[in-house]
């Protein structure tokens, strides 16, 4: 062998040999180094969860009266792994079931096929679970026509009914409570990407809204897992896991179904009563709070909803009307989400400032048909003049001209449209301490934020609107270039970013751009009932498991303290007894057997309704009884509801009288809800329980 | 000494011939034949189970293959090498014959888009290009030392002839199309080329040519029309969304989810499912990452190592040039084959079907390799003479 032959015979060994160890290395990367990696990528190509979801925990009402549980209903459901391997891919067995269910085919096309299956955009109706698993059509068919493809097999090959849990709100004691309780529907693909730090699995439920949304880890339950280990062609080859499913935890609510109703259909009433003396009444709460506890006994909001319609299958139709301003937006809950303008019974906080200013509450004021402030008069509301007044009168007959004059005198004390620098701001203060731009921190979802129109947030306004009103000519709309509007966007322009002295005015009257929801007033004056204490609202009272267990009680908690001494509170209390002793609501409950203390309120609402008419006022009665030992607050507000008496205080009124039990001119104890107070003990949870007559 | 094989009785001939065997390269063939029989059989048991149909089917055919593989290696040794050459003309004959036939409409059968198959009675199939490698290693080493005395060298005219050899078969296969098992003859070609002294520009000039041609078959070639018809028949349409890279990366997966020890023979979910196409012939070695783990299948590799290390041995030893050539031949085959396939399921080569040398099942490149085989211990044998 020559010399170059050896040589090159050596190259190629070392080449051949250096090739067969890179492939070691490789190896070792992918098996050792990568292989965790690839071992779950294999996990995930091979194995199948199949998901059975766990019986969602029921929501009761403080004497265990459920307000959500589950109903069995018929499921239509389709074995995707059948039609599919019919020669027209399951079409005409789906156009069949189709015609004999009623629905239209490209509804049950698309509620058949996974969402990745349709296009990107056009993915409505598809069914987010797996094809592992029979997929619905629909969950409540009519027996009859379930049926009849249970016993012609032959005409529905792949197609079963079977029976279903379907979460159901039964509306016991004509009960709606839409806003309280939400809904439950699918997840959507942000939720199983995990941001919200939970894990699901794509065919379970959760709540959506309210207590369904807020309580969803304790109502869900964990669902049973059985995973299957499939090969290529999708077809079990075994099982390797099977785990049994939790049952969720029941919610025990501090509702009580029978108030509830009574609240729902005093607000209805309100409405109607509104609309029938002219008034638009487009919308409407009402609240009863405990005052000790801060607990909710009952919650309303109108215009509401079936809450049972999600689960039935909602047309595209009834998820427009769900949010449109056509309908009123049902979908939204004025009690926890309609900001408006408190108006007089925003007095309750302006005598509070006013008492913390020094004004001796016990002296009289002049309550004249005007205050001039600048170059504008105020008017005393319809313009009456009214002498002179005690406080407890001035607040009883509401008058307005009293608050111009001390919130004026206190804007130029602090400096007027120069304010000083450590100014005292008592009424600006006193709203504060009310909290009224916090939330109450209920345990709902979506809760809005009350707006306080201090002088922090005139500045913020300003830096946002300063461009639009010193370019209003060029800016505004042909139809708002009034002389008075032309005359208001160039003293907004000049000097918005300051409190003048008609915004101080405004404000101690609750109008203007403070504005809040009628929980926030609910609370406030549970506050003023109890002496001070401001709770923060709770709904639900404990969580328990299936088998009695108390998972978790809810502790009431104290967030704050009115800003108030002893001495102020108490003589508010009798101003605002007094309200209904011989003011604004005497005649509302004029030969009422209970003592009744509030305060009416009518807002003036600026701005257009979608048909161009102007707005109605606000309609509000905040109150709390009985007068002496307080227990409960109960509020009520028809938006575009005309006057506070003659609308809210009725509706407030006949909550009261359910509350109390009150027949005619008389109490009848065996008739009242809660002859000991509301509920202090948990309740027997069962999906039987009744109303308590 | 040497010829005294042929004048004694048979079984003295066979009984001195086998002693003259490598029995490190014996044994450790032998162990990545029965490591491969079993293998086959994972691959294809709970398959073809799953279809009803007999689970030792591949088993068995794999087992016959293996035997005749074996007779026929065994049958190589036989006749010295060195008059091996005197035949060298038929065989390569032989080789070009098949591939002709192959290309004739009614006697080749297309396979996977490769028109490579000649189909025998019985089911069984033969690939005439994995012999045809044999005729053109031996053809090629031929020439190359026809007038070689120690220390001459092959003249241009000589490696000239010597690529011409080589050309027809190989343009013959081209046309099948096989780029895999072109890629893997050209490697060879060059490695013989090499290693036969022959002037340094042409050694010189037919890598950097090899280097070209592979570098534009791996950008050009390395998919091709039929692979990707391959790969689009395995993208299940009700499955989530695949790429186009579905076989390899189920094969990386494969190979990568067996970890240190691997799930246990026949316990590979993946090789159980039938995740892997193909996975009996081409993707032999991803039932090995996943059921054998890092032990088993760096065991394989290791193997491969002892036979290519022995085989270089037996090179380095043959007292002249055509049993060196031969060998060289041989072992570039080997090793670039096992290189091709190995890292083709590791994601380090392109998909080209070529199958793992006495692994994958399938007769003809089993025979094909026995033979291999059987040239090598055929050189070893005459060496101590």
């Amino acid at each position: 062998m020559n010399q170059r032959s050896r040589l090159s015979l050596i190259v190629v060994q070392v080449f051949i040999l250096s090739l067969m160890f890179a492939l070691l290395g490789r190896l070792f990367y992918l098996q050792v180094g990568a292989g965790p990696k690839y071992r779950d990528a294999a996990l995930s190509i091979q194995s199948r969860d199949i998901v059975n979801p766990a019986t969602r925990g029921m929501i009761v009402d403080s004497s265990g009266v459920p307000l959500a549980l589950n109903r069995v209903g018929l499921a239509v459901t389709v074995d995707r792994s059948v039609i599919d391997a019919q020669s027209d891919k399951g079409g005409a067995v789906l156009s069949r079931t189709a015609k004999l269910l009623g629905l239209s085919y490209s509804d049950v096309f698309r509620r058949t096929r996974l969402c990745g299956e349709l296009a990107k955009g056009n993915q409505l109706g598809c069914w987010t679970g797996t094809r592992y698993q029979p997929i619905p059509i629909t969950k409540d068919a009519d027996p009859s026509r379930a049926l009849a493809i249970v016993e012609r097999a032959d005409l529905f090959p792949g197609i079963d009914a079977m029976p279903v849990a379907v979460r159901n709100y039964p509306g016991i004691g004509g009960v709606n409570a839409a806003h309280e309780l939400g809904y439950v529907g699918p997840l959507t693909e942000s939720d199983l990407s995990g941001v919200n730090g939970n894990k699901y699995y794509r065919s379970e439920s959760i709540g959506k809204a309210g207590l369904e949304y807020q309580y969803d880890a304790y109502l869900r339950g964990k669902p049973g897992i059985r995973t299957v280990i499939v090969d290529r062609k999708e077809a079990v080859t075994r099982e390797s896991k099977n785990t049994k499913s939790i049952p969720g935890d029941h919610v025990v609510t501090s509702l009580d179904v029978r108030l509830q109703a009574s609240a729902e259909s005093a607000l209805a009433d309100a409405v109607m009563r509104a609309r029938s003396i002219g008034y638009r009444g487009d919308a409407g709460a009402a609240v009863v709070m405990d005052v000790k506890t801060g607990r909710i006994l009952a919650m309303a909001s109108y215009p509401t909803y079936d809450p049972n319609i999600w689960e039935k299958g909602l047309t595209v139709k009834q998820a427009k009307d769900m949010f449109s301003e056509s309908t009123g937006v049902p979908a939204l809950s004025r009690v926890l989400q309609g900001l408006y303008a408190p108006a007089s019974t925003f007095k309750s906080v302006s005598l509070v400032a006013a008492a913390n200013a020094g004004y001796d509450l016990r002296a009289t004021y002049s309550c004249p048909a005007q205050v001039t402030v600048g170059d504008r008069d105020f008017q005393n509301f319809e313009s009456k003049a009214q002498g002179r007044l005690t406080m407890k009168k001035a607040i009883a007959i509401s008058c307005d001209t009293i608050w111009y004059q001390i919130a004026y005198d206190e804007w130029v004390r602090d400096g007027g449209l120069s304010p000083k620098k450590n100014a005292h701001d008592y009424f600006f203060s006193a709203a504060r301490g009310f909290q009224i731009a916090q939330k109450t921190g209920i345990d709902l979802p979506s809760e809005s934020s009350g707006r306080l129109a201090d002088r922090q947030w005139r500045k913020d306004w300003y830096v946002q609107n300063k461009d639009y009103f010193c370019n209003y000519q060029a800016r505004a709309k042909k139809n708002q270039l009034t002389p008075f509007l032309i005359a208001l966007a160039k003293e907004n322009c000049i000097d918005g970013d300051k409190i003048r002295g008609g915004d101080a005015v405004n404000f101690s009257i609750g109008q203007g751009d403070t504005v809040i929801t009628p929980l926030k007033l609910t609370q406030m004056y549970a506050a003023i009932a109890n002496g001070g204490k401001i709770w923060q609202p709770t709904i639900a009272q404990a969580i328990v498991k299936t088998n009695g267990t108390i998972i978790q009680k809810m502790k009431p908690n104290v967030i704050g303290n009115l800003p108030a001494t002893s001495a102020t509170l108490s003589f508010l209390r009798e101003a605002l007894r007094e309200v209904v002793i011989s003011g604004t609501a005497a005649g509302v409950f004029s030969g009422f057997p209970v003592a009744v203390s509030g305060k009416t309120g009518t807002a003036e609402v600026f701005g257009l309704n979608l048909n161009g008419t102007k707005k109605d006022n606000t309609s509000w009665f905040a109150s709390f009884a009985p007068s002496d030992k307080p227990r409960y607050a109960v509020v009520m507000m028809v938006s575009q509801g005309g006057f506070g008496a003659s609308t809210s205080a009725v509706g407030v009124r006949k909550i009261y009288q359910t509350l109390f039990g009150v027949v005619g001119s008389k109490v009848d104890p065996t008739k009242a809800l809660f002859p000991k107070g509301p509920p202090t003990t948990l309740p027997r949870i069962s999906a039987t329980t009744k109303v308590n007559k | 000494m040497s010829f005294r094989h042929f004048t004694g009785r048979r079984h003295k001939v066979r009984r001195a011939v086998m002693e003259g065997f490598d029995p490190i390269l014996t044994i450790a063939v032998a162990i990545l034949l029965v490591i491969g029989t079993l293998l086959v059989y994972a691959a294809t048991r709970s398959w073809y189970g799953s279809l009803g149909l007999d689970p030792q089917y591949y088993l068995k055919r794999h087992i016959f293959n293996i035997l005749i593989g074996g007779a026929l290696a065994f049958g190589t040794t036989l006749i010295d090498y060195r008059l091996l050459r005197a035949y060298t003309p038929i065989v390569w004959g032989v080789g070009v014959i098949g591939l002709i036939a192959v290309l004739i409409p009614g006697i080749g059968r297309e396979i996977n888009g490769a028109r490579g198959w000649i189909s025998l009675p019985g089911g069984f199939q033969v690939q005439p290009a994995e012999l045809a490698k044999i005729s053109i290693i031996i053809g090629l080493s031929m020439l190359l030392s026809e007038r070689l005395h120690d220390g001459d060298q092959p003249s241009s005219k000589d490696v000239l002839q010597g690529l011409a050899i080589a050309a027809l078969p190989i343009a013959l296969i081209l046309v099948q199309p096989d780029m895999g098992t072109v890629m893997i003859i050209s490697a060879s070609v060059v490695t013989i080329i090499a290693v036969s002294g022959a002037p340094s520009r042409w050694v010189v000039g037919l890598l950097v040519i090899a280097l070209l041609g592979g570098f534009t078959a791996v950008k050009v070639g390395a998919i091709n029309d039929y692979q990707l018809k391959r790969l689009q028949s395995f993208v299940d349409p009700t499955a989530d969304p695949q790429s186009s890279g579905y076989q390899l990366r189920q094969s990386r997966i494969t190979v990568g989810s067996g970890g240190l020890i691997g799930k246990g023979l026949f316990n590979g979910p993946q090789t159980n499912g039938r995740f892997v196409p193909e996975q009996q012939t081409d993707f032999i070695f991803t039932v090995a990452g996943e059921e054998l783990g890092f032990l088993g299948s760096g065991a394989i590799l290791l193997l491969f190592l002892i036979i290519l290390i022995r085989a270089f041995r037996i090179a380095r030893r043959s007292q002249d040039s055509f049993g060196r050539l031969v060998c060289t031949g041989v072992i570039a085959w080997f090793a670039f084959q096992a290189f091709e396939n190995i890292g083709m399921t590791m994601g380090l080569m392109p998909m080209t079907g070529v199958p793992l040398p006495f692994m994958s099942y399938g007769g003809s490149s089993m025979f094909a390799n026995l033979i291999g085989i059987g040239l090598l211990q055929n050189v070893h044998a005459r060496q101590r003479g």
